[in-house]
């Protein structure tokens, strides 16, 4: 008990659930914006592969880091761009686009890196994101390691939070997008483009999304390797559930579940002769399944999520 | 009319990425058997679960590319094939001729087994943690607890908090096997010492062993046992020392790696394609052939970071392996933390 304890108040186990949580930070405010406008987005999950690949193949390639990240954002953009023709003005079904949407974006990514490096014998490395240390900053208690010993993605991450929650809640932009997503006939009644709304809210969470895969490969790793994003994309889709399609609680979602598997990985140092070792690989997502059975309860859902609207129909 | 418009289009970009996986296999196919021509050579097809990036089938990778070197195989490999589609995979080689089927079947033993049957006239060399089949189905896999043994020697002697950590991708036999070897060399040099070990169920989740490794630095640990990519990363971050497995990364990590246990898999191939090349392959277990006797496993150890007395007590227990004078135990059971 004591020993659990010391590991929920040590400042080493807060900066490890900040960092694990950094990409589903990126991802949950995506899969928000996206559904937000009515749009269901299943190309997560590859969006975040092809976002991993081509911001490290980016730098690898001699792009620069912040280079890096603009080139991962861009390609999430283009796939999100592919799923917002399909499923809005073409109105498919948001399920079938999305799971095509990773597909393609999966195979593609892997296609692209085998065609690059058909012959390596392990991934080149890059010189990824260092830790910003803040001189002051970092050397408060507690908050300082926290907070002020992570790299530039987490900080744009924790930005992107505060941007999101701004635009949504304080901007005529924002509040066309949530109409949009609950009530597509009075935006078109309004004048607005419904679908210019959707497509731009599709590709901008997209690209979002592209920002946690890049994450994985020029921040917490220096190469990218197949199947390495390991289905976080999926769990945002969890949370933004969790998160009731608010940006705040979409970080504390976040946070949480990084918190749930940092947690799980320092049990299983303490008592990991106890208990199979699975029990606490499956103790983040199985806490996430009865946060999320408490959260939906009250869910906000956005109207018009899964519905397509067609102009002129009724 | 916007159902059918849409269902083509989607049916269309179907068509599309089908095409690009296609013409991916394609292209791999071509660039590994360019420049393979000689007439008795043996046609050999690798079928991997994980890209050849990955440590384990990096190096059978290698051992089939230098055989093709050689003249010797005409070679072929597929790369990140799922379990579910393994056999199917296996099906289509052995269909087009391939006269040795190399590859890896932890995730479907009994499966690969049936295919090898419908095919007697294949020879299969499959990584397993089971025994070969009669007539054609042998077995491999990475024997390397000799140089493990002799690595957590080194690590033994290195720690000072007498904590070391341990992050293992599945708790299958084959890398439990090594974890114990290495924890039994380490507590030969020093019996005070402790294990943590963890799995993160993912061969390659480096972003997840990284942190799974700090979480064992917090813990205590002052040298860490680097099973899977990411690992020696952290090691690195907080300036301790890890020991590989399987292939060398010192060059990648200067200063951290204290020793490696290394696998060769050219002994393995070798002897299994001399075995088709004289019509006398059966099945039979190939692990011994990733022994030390034969080459098969060896260690690399960075002396300006082990102390010299420990470096000569690993080179006499090496003699003694060699000699087969020590004999390393075999423990396949889920390696567990001492608390």
């Amino acid at each position: 008990m004591m020993d659990i304890l010391q590991i929920l108040l040590s400042e080493s186990f807060w900066a490890a659930s900040l960092r694990i949580a950094t990409p589903l930070i990126f991802g949950v405010l995506g899969a928000l914006l996206c559904e937000k406008s009515g749009v269901l987005n299943l190309g997560i999950e590859g969006i975040f592969v092809a976002g991993a690949m081509a911001g490290w193949m980016a730098v690898w390639l001699g792009a620069g880091l912040w280079g890096g990240v603009i080139v991962a954002a861009l390609v999430g953009a283009f796939f999100g761009l592919i799923h917002a023709i399909l499923t809005v003005p073409l109105g498919l079904s948001q399920h079938v686009s999305g799971l095509g949407v990773t597909m393609f974006a999966t195979s593609v990514s892997y296609f692209v890196y085998r065609t690059a490096l058909p012959n390596v014998s392990s991934p080149p490395r890059i010189e990824p994101f260092q830790v910003l240390d803040i001189p002051i900053l970092s050397e408060l208690p507690f908050l300082g390691p926290v907070l002020f010993q992570q790299t530039g993605l987490t900080w744009l991450a924790i930005f992107m939070v505060g941007s999101v929650w701004y635009v949504m809640n304080r901007t005529p932009l924002g509040v066309a997008i949530q109409a949009v997503g609950d009530n597509p006939d009075s935006v078109d009644a309004q004048g607005l483009s419904v679908y210019g709304l959707r497509i731009g809210a599709v590709v901008a969470g997209s690209a979002l999304m592209a920002l946690g895969g890049a994450f994985l490969t020029m921040s917490a790793f220096d190469a990218f390797f197949f199947g390495m994003v390991n289905g976080r994309g999926w769990v945002c889709i969890a949370l933004v559930i969790f998160a009731s399609w608010r940006p705040g609680k979409a970080f504390l979602g976040a946070l949480l579940f990084g918190a749930f598997d940092a947690f799980q990985v320092r049990l299983q140092t303490e008592v990991g002769a106890l208990v199979p070792g699975q029990v606490f690989l499956m103790a983040p997502y199985i806490l996430s399944i009865i946060a999320l059975v408490v959260a939906a309860r009250s869910a906000d859902y956005p109207r018009a999520l899964l519905t397509p609207w067609f102009k002129g129909q009724r | 009319m916007k159902e059918r418009k849409g269902g083509l289009l989607l049916k269309l970009i179907g068509s599309i990425s089908r095409r690009i996986l296609l013409a991916s296999v394609v292209g791999v196919g071509v660039l590994t058997s360019a420049g393979v021509a000689a007439a008795e050579s043996i046609k050999v097809a690798a079928i991997y679960t994980l890209p050849v990036e990955q440590q384990w089938i990096s190096r059978i990778h290698k051992a089939l590319n230098t055989a093709a070197e050689r003249g010797d195989i005409e070679y072929v490999f597929s790369e990140n094939v799922a379990n579910t589609d393994y056999e199917r995979v296996m099906r289509e080689y052995a269909e087009q001729g391939m006269q040795l089927i190399v590859g890896e079947v932890f995730g479907l033993e009994r499966a690969a087994r049936k295919v090898a049957g419908d095919y007697p006239e294949t020879a299969f060399l499959m990584g397993s943690s089971f025994g070969p089949v009669a007539p054609n189905f042998s077995v491999f896999d990475n024997w390397i607890h000799e140089p493990s043994y002799l690595s957590g020697m080194a690590a033994g002697a290195a720690t000072e908090t007498n904590v070391i950590g341990m992050v293992g991708g599945y708790a299958i036999p084959e890398v439990n096997r090594l974890m114990h070897a290495f924890m039994g060399g380490a507590r030969e040099v020093n019996p005070d010492v402790k294990f943590i070990v963890n799995f993160i169920d993912s061969w390659y989740d480096p972003p997840k062993a990284k942190e799974s490794a700090f979480a064992m630095m917090d813990a205590g640990a002052d040298i860490m046992y680097a099973e899977r990519f990411g690992v020696s990363d952290a090691a690195v971050e907080r300036g301790i020392k890890a020991v590989g497995n399987v292939i060398d990364t010192s060059g990648d990590y200067p200063g951290t790696i204290l020793a490696s246990a290394l696998w060769h898999m050219e002994a393995t191939i070798d002897k299994a394609v001399a075995n088709v090349a004289g019509g006398t392959f059966d099945a039979a277990d190939y692990g011994q052939y990733s022994f030390m006797a034969y080459g098969g496993g060896s260690l690399v150890l960075d002396e300006s970071l082990v102390a010299t007395n420990v470096v000569d007590a690993i080179r006499a227990k090496e003699a003694d392996i060699m000699a087969g004078m020590f004999r390393v135990n075999v423990n396949d059971d889920r390696p567990v933390s001492d608390n």
